[in-house]
């Protein structure tokens, strides 16, 4: 078998302005990286898709490793395959058989690199840049796909605030050759925020991004690299076993539920880690749900029995390399987000029950799902008599309480549950919009009881959910003769 | 240019018919069996002609050891093998065995290559079981694709850097890119005696224009396949695996 360079024919097209490839116009120059040329094109000699576009031109031919050629050819493959708008849009490519490109959208916006210069940055700007890289994470893993090279180089931040992820040049499609998949390289860039597994040769493991992701988030909050930049492959994976130095041990500022984040993505064992970028998206929306452990109080690493003890389960989880061979999307299957409706303003409803049972059900089906229980309320009436009573946070406290209590007999240990109390006209779009920003994977509500169904179905919050909402849902109905 | 590939038809002509259908309806324009139309199954004369027919149509067919063994030796196949032999000679006309006995053991051109086993020393009939023979295989096509049976499980070997390979599992209905530059060697699973505890049908379709390759599954009436094989007074162990894919 000949080598790939050998197909690769050498570049006599000058890459300048002007210059035309496969119906693209060389625009202006955007960068020179080490293993391709950017350029902003123009469809010249091609319908124009109608949104500005940026092609990638490999380095090809002698001196260059072969390994970005194999990275060119990876991105070409997946891009294609991928959907959504947490990544660049596909146009066009052409493999190494004449002139390679990759033709894709221009997004304008500022790359996460840029703004991790200003880092240390305050909690809730950490909070927010993190929480739009796992929702755009999130959205790759859902489509089978993992990243493997997240970095704050290779995000991009639009101006509404939601992230864009650049570079599939390192990823992994558990459905598509994987070219990668015994090549184990060191890029001085990316070699920082690899996870222990990855560093291992893993490439089928999703979890090896909530591990970088955790990496750019303590690199935003501290300013800082949690294993600094070591100059060897080797030299990472000897550091990546010693625990991290908390963060709030380099500024004190630094609130413990964001240290409780961070940590657990960092935990060398992904099992021990989140389990999807979905849990830690909810978790930097929703500082007050994050249940503190020993992670959040750390002020200093931990001694060396722990870190010993640590290093052993490693290499353990490493060597039983079974527990990392799931497809992505089977992963976020196996950690499905459940939204619970429950009506708190009317506990004596006789569908409680069935919900309850329902939901019991559900949550035994998953070691790892997680239920946000939400209650829509009217919005609270001062009554000036009683003002305290009466206040909104007075009716958020004790519409709590009701749902800590309707959960109680589920069992569900503190990191997989969330409780929510929504003040709302309108319960369907309150439901839609809260399961919409948590990755709900699916609604549970109860469904009309046959006396309301006959008068107002079409507008019951049941038939407007489950006409409308993106996710599955499960509208539990009481059987006839139950619930009296 | 689409090319639908049957691999180790065994004689189930149920299972052919469903797959050919279905490659059928997802616009293919030429076919290629890659060897062991007989053997285990109760209906040799019908696949056989069905066969003949395809290859007057421009199929590209070759010969598999089971084909191999209706007019050749057959002593080292196990009992089960034998039994489906002894069955189709007994089945089979002349005109039939004829055409399998002149069937070609690989056909190549530049762009692609068919053979049951493996490409090199084909007559050996070599299980294609792993990379390195994957390696041999594709060092020996002189040609950018090869397709092969033998093997009843659906694997795809490709090239990463210089002289490795690396194997897929493929999704079924999953398009893969399957580029010139870069060796391929596909087995493209078995239509009529799948083995990965899914009896449903077997085989892929190149498309040699966008240069892809895509596994497929195929549900047919696997019952009715294995009646008919107990009705034929085949062994009971035959029917079994066609009806459960093992």
């Amino acid at each position: 078998m000949a080598s790939e360079l050998s197909f690769a024919p050498p570049r006599t097209l000058a890459l300048v302005p002007g210059v035309v490839i496969d119906g693209f116009r060389l625009v202006s120059s955007i960068g020179e990286g080490g293993t391709a040329f950017l350029f902003r094109v123009e469809a010249a000699e091609r319908p124009d898709p109608g949104f500005p576009l940026l092609m990638k031109l490999p380095r090809i031919g002698n001196g260059q490793p072969a390994e970005s050629l194999l990275a060119f050819e990876m991105e070409a493959m997946i891009l294609p395959t991928v959907q959504g708008r947490h990544l660049p849009r596909y146009v066009a490519s052409r493999d190494i058989t004449a002139t390679p490109y990759l033709a894709m959208e221009w997004i304008d916006g500022t790359l996460l690199e840029d703004i991790a210069r200003a880092a240390p940055l305050a909690d809730d700007r950490v909070a927010a840049l993190g929480a739009a890289l796992a929702d755009a994470l999130h959205a790759l893993h859902r489509q089978d796909v993992i990243h493997h090279d997240i970095k704050p180089a290779n995000v991009l931040l639009r101006a509404d605030g939601s992230a864009v992820l650049l570079d599939l040049g390192f990823a992994h499609h558990a459905h598509l050759p994987d070219l990668l998949a015994e090549e184990r390289r060191y890029a001085a860039g990316s070699a920082p925020y690899m996870s222990p597994e990855q560093l291992n040769g893993s490439r089928e493991d999703p979890r090896g991004d909530l591990f970088a992701l955790g990496a750019v988030l303590y690199e935003l909050s501290t300013g800082a690299l949690p294993f600094g930049t070591p100059p060897t492959l080797r030299a990472m994976e000897n550091r990546l076993w010693a625990a991290v130095v908390p963060p709030r041990a380099r500024a004190a500022t630094i609130a413990p539920w964001l240290q409780e984040i961070i940590l657990r993505c960092l935990e060398p064992d992904p099992a021990v880690r989140y389990q999807s970028a979905a849990h830690v998206a909810f978790d930097l929306r929703h500082p007050d749900q994050v249940p503190l452990t020993t992670r959040a109080h750390h002020l200093r690493p931990p001694g060396l029995v722990t870190q010993y003890r640590r290093w052993r389960r490693l290499k353990r989880a490493l060597a039983d390399r079974g527990r990392l061979q799931a497809k992505p999307h089977t992963m976020a299957a196996h950690a499905p987000v459940l939204l619970v409706a429950i009506d708190t303003s009317h506990p004596e409803d006789p569908r409680h029950a069935a919900l309850q049972a329902a939901t019991r059900q559900l949550v035994s089906l998953h070691h790892e799902s997680r239920v946000l229980a939400v209650s829509v309320v009217a919005p609270a009436e001062i009554d000036a008599a009683h003002p305290l009573e009466s206040s909104a946070s007075g009716q958020q406290l004790s519409h709590r309480l009701r749902l800590a209590d309707w959960l109680a007999p589920t069992a569900l240990p503190p990191d997989r549950l969330s409780l929510h109390v929504i003040e709302s006209e309108d319960p369907a779009t309150a439901l839609l919009d809260i399961a919409g920003a948590n990755h709900v994977d699916l609604i549970v509500l109860g469904a009309p009881r046959p006396d309301e169904a006959a008068l107002a179905w079409w507008r019951s919050t049941a038939s407007t959910v489950t006409a409308r909402a993106r996710c599955s849902v499960h509208v539990v109905r009481v059987g006839e003769g139950q619930g009296d | 240019m689409r090319i639908a590939l049957f691999a180790d038809v065994h004689a189930n002509l149920q299972a052919l018919e469903a797959c050919r259908a279905d490659a059928a309806r997802r616009g293919r324009d030429r076919e290629a069996f890659l060897g062991d139309l007989v053997g285990y199954g109760a209906d040799a004369a019908a696949v056989v002609d069905l066969a003949m027919a395809a290859v007057q149509d421009g199929a590209v067919s070759v010969r598999g050891n089971h084909d191999d063994a209706i007019d050749g030796e057959s002593g080292y196949l196990n009992e089960m093998a034998r039994a489906g032999v002894a069955h189709a000679r007994a089945t089979l006309n002349e005109t039939q065995r004829a055409h399998l006995k002149h069937l070609p053991l690989i056909v190549r051109s530049a762009e692609a290559c068919f053979v049951h086993g493996s490409a090199d020393a084909p007559e050996r009939f070599r299980y294609l079981d792993g990379i390195d023979a994957a390696k041999r295989c594709a060092a020996a096509a002189e040609a950018p694709i090869t397709f092969v049976g033998h093997v009843h499980e659906q694997r795809l070997y490709f090239a990463t850097l210089g002289e490795r390979m690396h194997l897929l599992t493929p999704t079924p209905g999953i398009a893969i890119p399957v580029p010139r530059h870069r060796r391929c060697v596909a087995v493209v699973g078995s239509v009529g005696q799948p083995r990965d505890r899914n009896p449903m049908a077997a085989y892929a379709l190149y498309d040699a224009t966008r240069r892809t390759l895509t596994f497929h599954r195929v549900s047919y009436d696997h019952r009715a396949a294995a009646q008919r094989i107990r009705a034929a007074g085949l062994p009971e162990s035959i029917a079994y695996r066609v009806e459960h894919g093992i």
